[in-house]
């Protein structure tokens, strides 16, 4: 029985973020701080035949303009962030990362050509306009098909072509069960851009400190850790000698995982330089020019399908739209391929990509980071193939869902984390059963559907099963400290942005230690704190970092059993952890505090044992062998007003299950946010551009993001399969609302116009896009 | 260039002089001027509410008013609602409920909200959603902060006493 | 994203920002409730170098009944003030019935109404209402006074006829006839989004119940607010049927406007719902002016369609 695990407790950060006493990274000032202004290409692709930055560097409050040249041998392509899966046999991988700063052209719009530095940021955007800058605007590569076709413009020239990547896998031999097949249906499915529009936008203050040698720099970051080492290196310092923290963050959705080159790094080399902090903050219209986005894809799908709808195997072609550079490797396209197959069973898959160069914004994980383009697949597949075989689409998921009892499955393919994809637990059936039980499926389709469609109205029904990776590798740590008080310190390196770590993380530990949750202080995201691990992603931290966690507490706890075991001088077995005491059971009065015992365990004088360390600590690492793969059931009815476009949504249901459940209150926000974050992506989100490669989209206005208004009640229903990679039985969370919800939404979009015979084969959806969908081929 | 202004401009309750640009944002004055960084910056086109603070009692933009256009009137910010001691019923609402996760979003949802549980005991659902539609959350999907609303509404007009930190009723 | 810097007043008097306006001309923009100007100067699309604010002058916010029974709202009323107010209901109702589509509470806190109609957005609540409403705006200079009306306030995309030396000081709305009636209806893909197309419809009928007279504006079709005159013409005389009803709506989506596209509509679909929207916006128009005398409704406004309960 768990004291702590599982609880619903209410967080123990929200006292200062509710009063407005939380630290982020523009809250942050320094006396002789400056400002930087980045002054940025309108053009998506050109070439850059002079900069003058005479003018800008006399404006007066001006400390400093920097371009590329300014930068001298400290110029370079930064680091690849994440390795290329070179496990994959035949794999392509054409490596440009991103730069500090454009030189001889601009590869997409929102590059940064040049950065002012001035006594505020007010002063630094009139500097800007000095700048005197001769561009030759290029044609710009857009269209992911023309960008692979002779004679198209290069966005690296010293490339031969536009392609950045290959990678094909298969498990299985698809063409042979083509052959078998008594169904072969195959659909083009094209999904299209869209950005993780945190509410915070991201910043930077980098202060270099002469006389101290050290190098503090605030970030809103998602991997602290490995900025700090990127920037050391870049920078030639000891990595001890830079400090990076994440404050709290105003959410992060991927996009702050990625370390930038010009606004990051390079304003650290620009601090040592001038010898003044320096912050940067990035204002919303740079956030949808120059912060990363996802999701742009084009796939061409073939199922092969037996009479009874069973899947016999799939073919996947696509194409994948990486952006100007490539630092972030492979991950987006990867994790596509590992959640096309989903809970299903399919024996047969092959799936391949082409990624290619645009001229648009680089391309890193957002909230699903390439996994609803995976689900979309599959799950539209399987509705084209319900359509034609006359199988309710509910059934024909039945038939095809992986049993309960088959795990560990292995998948043969390779993930993002470069090991082969295995399902270490789930029950997918249970979890189909429990969504359609929550919708009352049976009865809206037999009987409300029929009576209302007869009254005019379009009502329509969507179920779609979807496995998530999560909690994958490399590892996490942990230092877990007694204190004098009795308070309990906590310390690990993945940062937090909205997650609840505080109090998780702080559950985990008061579960081993027996100590009030309030009482225990974590501290995440500093690197003067802790120093090693990989950083906040792929729905990890509560896998990773709190098995870490565990571990430690776990350590720290048989110290103080040892130590109290002594000064109690009672038998290990014989005492319990309650309210931040050791005790004797049974005999309450024979107790000793934890805050006494940690000084007992830091003598300042005497003598100690060979082998002794000091206080009550402990320091734990965790990695797991493969992520845990949580799963679930999505089932939406909307409503279409044929004559408006207009859709709502009435019901949202998700049985979901992420095993072992730290704080089912956390849990629940989690799926909220990724749902809306989902209904974004099915029906108001949308980067639009012009024939010229111009972002059309690039305000809040035209970019919608979903309101209050525009997201249902969200019913959820747990289930629990713990996992048995690590000892706390936990898979993560984080992204489950945003994976299925966008195919959700189209299936039963579809379904209530099912009158009218059209089928959707696009993301995102608009009441512009339907009214184009029903009326095409009438009126112009 | 042009010349600073002098304004006064009580916030919070404590009158403040200073000379400022016309063209300092008031979100930013607030924030750097006045150091109440509680109240954070979004968009700066009026469209996410992240800003959002009281201006003579009702809910505004702060970035899109200039300091200078403040002389005179009294500004409210989340910092003049609660102290992590003694929290506003809303407040203690948004705790209960779970309503805030990066907390960003917050202090203009905050803001946005206290008339609007100040003037009503039993707000539904629909309404609620529509007081908060102009402001942006990312991350919560705003189910729970629909439920700190309803909480917060019903304690205001019954003077209820909090549940207490420790577990929320499920 | 912050503005360029600019000269500042804040004048205490309409006479004092007249002077102002006088002396700066063209290089002076004037500050109303700064929801459209400041979003604008923060992206530095506007970069006025004189900004006249017009917030410390308490004369220019007023709703006050007029002397032919209608209504006059001074240029500085707040969108909220008109919105809430009852006097406005009930002379008025159309302004309440379509500030709650007017971007968000908070927004309508800071915006005036003379702000609006001086903005001239082509997808602006406000113009649309002024026209259907036949609303006259009241013009002022250090030279003179004139007054416009609505129909020709509004000349082109975000242009009104208000010269450099110009303030728009007041709007007054004479009172609907009897048997008059109301309709508004637009769609709008979230709550305080743009209209993707609005249509503000005045009705009044003849004592054989039969159309009099009718005044149909659309907005976000064209550069301003657009008429349907061609199905205004079409409807006087007529029973307000469904059928004439219907055939006025698409004779105002045929030939009355010819609507631009952008990333949220096509011109297509915009004719499409300019049809839809009509033909409801008349309905209710129609429907209300059969009643009897307008009661005095609180928060008037069609809902969006969509927006209703699976029953």
């Amino acid at each position: 029985m768990s004291n702590f695990v599982g609880k619903r407790m209410i967080r123990n950060e929200d006292p200062r973020l509710l009063t407005g006493q939380a630290l982020f990274v523009d809250d942050v000032q320094i006396p002789g701080m400056l400002h930087a202004a980045f002054l940025r290409s309108d053009y998506p692709h050109a070439r850059i035949r002079s900069i003058d930055t005479s003018a800008a560097a006399r404006h007066p409050g001006v400390a400093a303009v920097f371009t590329a040249q300014d930068m001298g041998s400290f110029w370079q392509p930064g680091p690849l962030l994440v390795p290329a899966p070179h496990s994959i046999e035949g794999l392509i991988f054409n490596k440009r990362t991103q730069i500090p700063m454009a030189k001889d052209k601009v590869r997409h719009q929102g590059e940064a050509m040049a950065v002012v530095i001035a006594e505020s940021r007010y002063v630094a955007e009139d500097a800007l306009v000095d700048i005197v800058v001769d561009l030759e605007p290029l044609e710009a590569v857009t269209d992911l098909e023309r960008a692979l076709a002779p004679g198209s413009p290069l966005v690296h020239d010293d490339l031969p072509s536009n392609l950045a990547s290959f990678v094909r896998q298969r498990k299985g031999d698809y063409e042979a069960a083509r052959q078998q097949a008594d169904l072969v249906i195959s659909r083009r499915l094209v999904i299209d851009r869209g950005v993780a529009g945190a509410l915070e936008n991201r910043g930077v203050v980098a202060a270099w400190d002469p006389k101290q040698a050290q190098m503090t720099i605030w970030a809103t970051t998602q991997a602290p850790i490995g900025f700090r080492n990127i920037v050391a290196a870049a920078l030639g310092l000891s990595e001890h000698q830079v400090r990076v923290i994440a404050p709290f963050l105003g959410g992060g959705f991927g996009p702050k995982i990625m370390l930038s080159q010009p606004e990051e790094v390079l304003l650290t080399w620009a601090t040592k330089k001038l010898g003044r902090p320096i912050k940067w903050i990035e204002d919303r219209q740079e956030n949808f020019l120059a912060t990363t986005q996802e999701r742009s894809q084009i796939h061409d799908v073939e199922i092969a399908v037996t009479g009874d709808g069973r899947v016999l195997g799939l073919k996947d072609v696509f194409i994948h739209d990486t952006g100007a550079y490539n630092p972030y490797a492979l991950t987006v396209p990867l994790n596509t391929q590992t959640h096309t197959m989903g809970p299903y069973e399919i024996p047969n898959f092959h799936t391949e990509y082409t990624v290619v160069f645009t001229n648009k914004m680089i391309v890193t994980p957002v909230r699903g980071a390439g996994r609803p383009q995976g689900v979309f697949v599959m799950e539209r597949m399987l509705d084209a193939a319900a359509r034609e075989l006359k199988i309710d689409p509910v059934e024909i998921r039945r038939r095809n869902l992986i049993p309960a009892g088959a795990f560990p499955k292995a998948q043969g393919i390779i993930g993002q984390d470069f090991t082969e994809l295995v399902y270490d637990s789930g029950n997918y059936p249970a979890t189909l059963e429990k969504a359609v039980t929550m919708i009352g499926y049976d009865r809206f389709v037999r009987e409300e559907q029929p009576r209302l469609r007869a009254t005019g109205r379009s009502v329509g029904i969507g179920v779609v099963c979807f496995t998530e990776s999560t909690g994958v590798g490399p590892y996490e740590g942990a230092r877990i400290t007694v204190e004098a008080s009795g308070d309990v310190s906590l310390a690990t390196g993945i940062g937090t942005q909205g997650q609840g770590h505080f109090t998780s993380f702080a559950q985990l530990v008061a579960e081993q230690l027996g100590v009030d949750p309030r009482r225990v202080h974590v501290v995440t995201g500093d690197t003067s704190q802790f120093h090693w691990g990989a950083g906040t992603f792929a729905s990890r931290g509560a896998t990773v970092a709190g098995n870490a966690i565990n571990g430690a507490a776990g350590r720290v706890r048989a110290k103080i059993l040892k130590l109290a075991s002594q000064v109690l001088d009672t038998p290990e077995p014989e005492l319990e952890l309650v309210d931040g005491c050791v005790r004797v059971a049974d005999i309450p009065e024979k107790f000793i505090g934890l805050g006494e015992l940690a000084v007992l365990a830091n003598p300042m004088r005497g003598a100690v044992k060979t082998g002794t360390e000091p206080g009550l600590e402990a320091t734990d690492y965790f990695g797991p062998p493969f992520g845990a793969t949580a799963s679930g059931t999505v089932a939406m009815i909307v409503e279409v007003d044929t004559e408006t476009m207009m859709v709502e949504i009435k019901r949202y249901v998700i049985a979901h299950d992420c095993g072992t459940v730290i704080n089912p209150l956390i849990v629940d926000g989690q799926i909220h946010g990724g749902v809306a974050l989902g209904i974004g992506n099915a029906y108001y989100e949308k980067l639009a551009y012009d024939e010229s490669g111009q972002l059309l989209s690039g305000t809040l206005t035209d970019y919608l993001m979903p309101r209050a208004t525009d997201v249902p009640r969200i019913e959820i229903g747990h289930l629990s399969t713990p996992s048995p990679l690590n000892p706390l039985g936990t898979k993560g969370v984080g992204e489950a609302g945003a994976i299925p919800t966008p195919s959700c939404f189209v299936q039963a979009v579809e379904n209530a116009l099912a009158g009218r015979k059209i089928e959707i084969l696009e993301l995102p959806l608009s009441p512009n896009r339907l009214y184009e969908l029903l009326h095409e081929g009438q009126e112009a | 260039m042009s010349d600073l202004v002098k304004i006064a401009v009580a916030v919070n309750g404590a009158r403040h002089e200073c000379s400022v640009e016309p063209r300092l944002l008031l979100v930013d004055f607030l924030r750097h001027e006045l150091g109440l960084t509680g109240t954070h910056v979004g968009c700066e086109h009026g469209v996410c509410g992240t800003c959002t603070i009281l201006f003579d009692g009702e809910p505004m933009r702060s970035c899109l008013i200039f300091a200078v256009q403040a002389n005179g009137h009294e500004i409210r910010t989340v910092e003049g609602l609660g102290t992590i001691e003694n929290l506003h019923p809303l407040q203690q609402a948004f705790w209960e409920a779970h309503a805030a996760q990066c907390g960003f979003c917050t202090p203009g949802m905050l803001m946005t909200l206290v008339p609007f549980v100040e003037n009503q005991a039993h707000p539904p659902e629909e309404e609620i959603r529509e007081a908060l539609a102009g402001n942006l959350c990312r991350c919560t999907g705003y189910q729970h902060i629909v439920d700190a609303v309803k909480l917060a509404a019903q304690r205001l007009h019954q003077s209820e006493a909090p549940l207490g930190d420790g577990e929320v009723q499920p | 994203m912050k503005p360029a810097p600019f000269d500042y007043f804040a004048p205490a008097t309409v006479d004092g920002a007249l002077s102002l306006l006088r002396e700066h001309g063209s290089a002076a923009k004037v500050l109303a409730g700064g929801q459209s100007l400041v979003p604008a100067m923060n992206f530095r699309l506007a970069q006025p170098a004189i900004l006249i604010d017009l917030n410390n002058i308490p004369d220019l916010a007023y709703i006050r009944p007029a002397g032919d029974g209608g209504l006059a709202l001074g240029a500085m009323t707040r969108d909220s003030s008109a919105e809430h107010s009852s006097l406005v209901a009930e002379r008025a109702p159309l302004i309440p019935a379509v500030m709650p589509f007017v971007a968000y509470p908070a927004i309508r806190n800071r915006g005036t109404v003379g702000g609006a109609l001086a903005h001239a957005d082509p997808s602006g609540q406000l113009p649309a209402v002024a026209v259907a409403l036949s609303a006259r705006c009241r013009v002022r200079s250090k030279a003179r006074e004139r007054w416009v009306p609505a129909d020709e306030f509004f000349v082109g995309f975000f242009a009104t006829a208000l010269d450099h030396d110009e303030l728009l000081v007041e709007v007054q709305i004479p009172p609907l006839p009897p048997e008059s009636g109301w309709g508004y209806r637009q769609v709008e893909r979230q709550v305080g989004a743009g209209a993707l197309v609005g249509v503000a419809a005045v009705v009044t009928l003849d004592r054989q119940r039969r159309c009099a007279n009718s005044r149909i504006v659309l907005l976000s079709v064209g550069e301003g607010p657009v008429r349907a005159a061609r199905a205004a013409a079409s409807l006087a005389g007529q029973a307000p049927s469904p059928e004439a009803i219907a055939a006025a709506a698409d004779l105002a989506a045929r030939s009355d406007i010819d609507p631009g596209g952008d990333i949220h509509a096509s011109p297509a679909f915009r004719r499409h719902l300019a049809a839809v929207l009509t033909r409801q916006a008349l309905t209710d128009a129609f429907g209300r002016a059969s009643k009897e005398p307008a009661p005095s409704s609180r928060s008037g406004g069609a809902p969006s369609a969509a927006r209703g309960e699976l029953r």
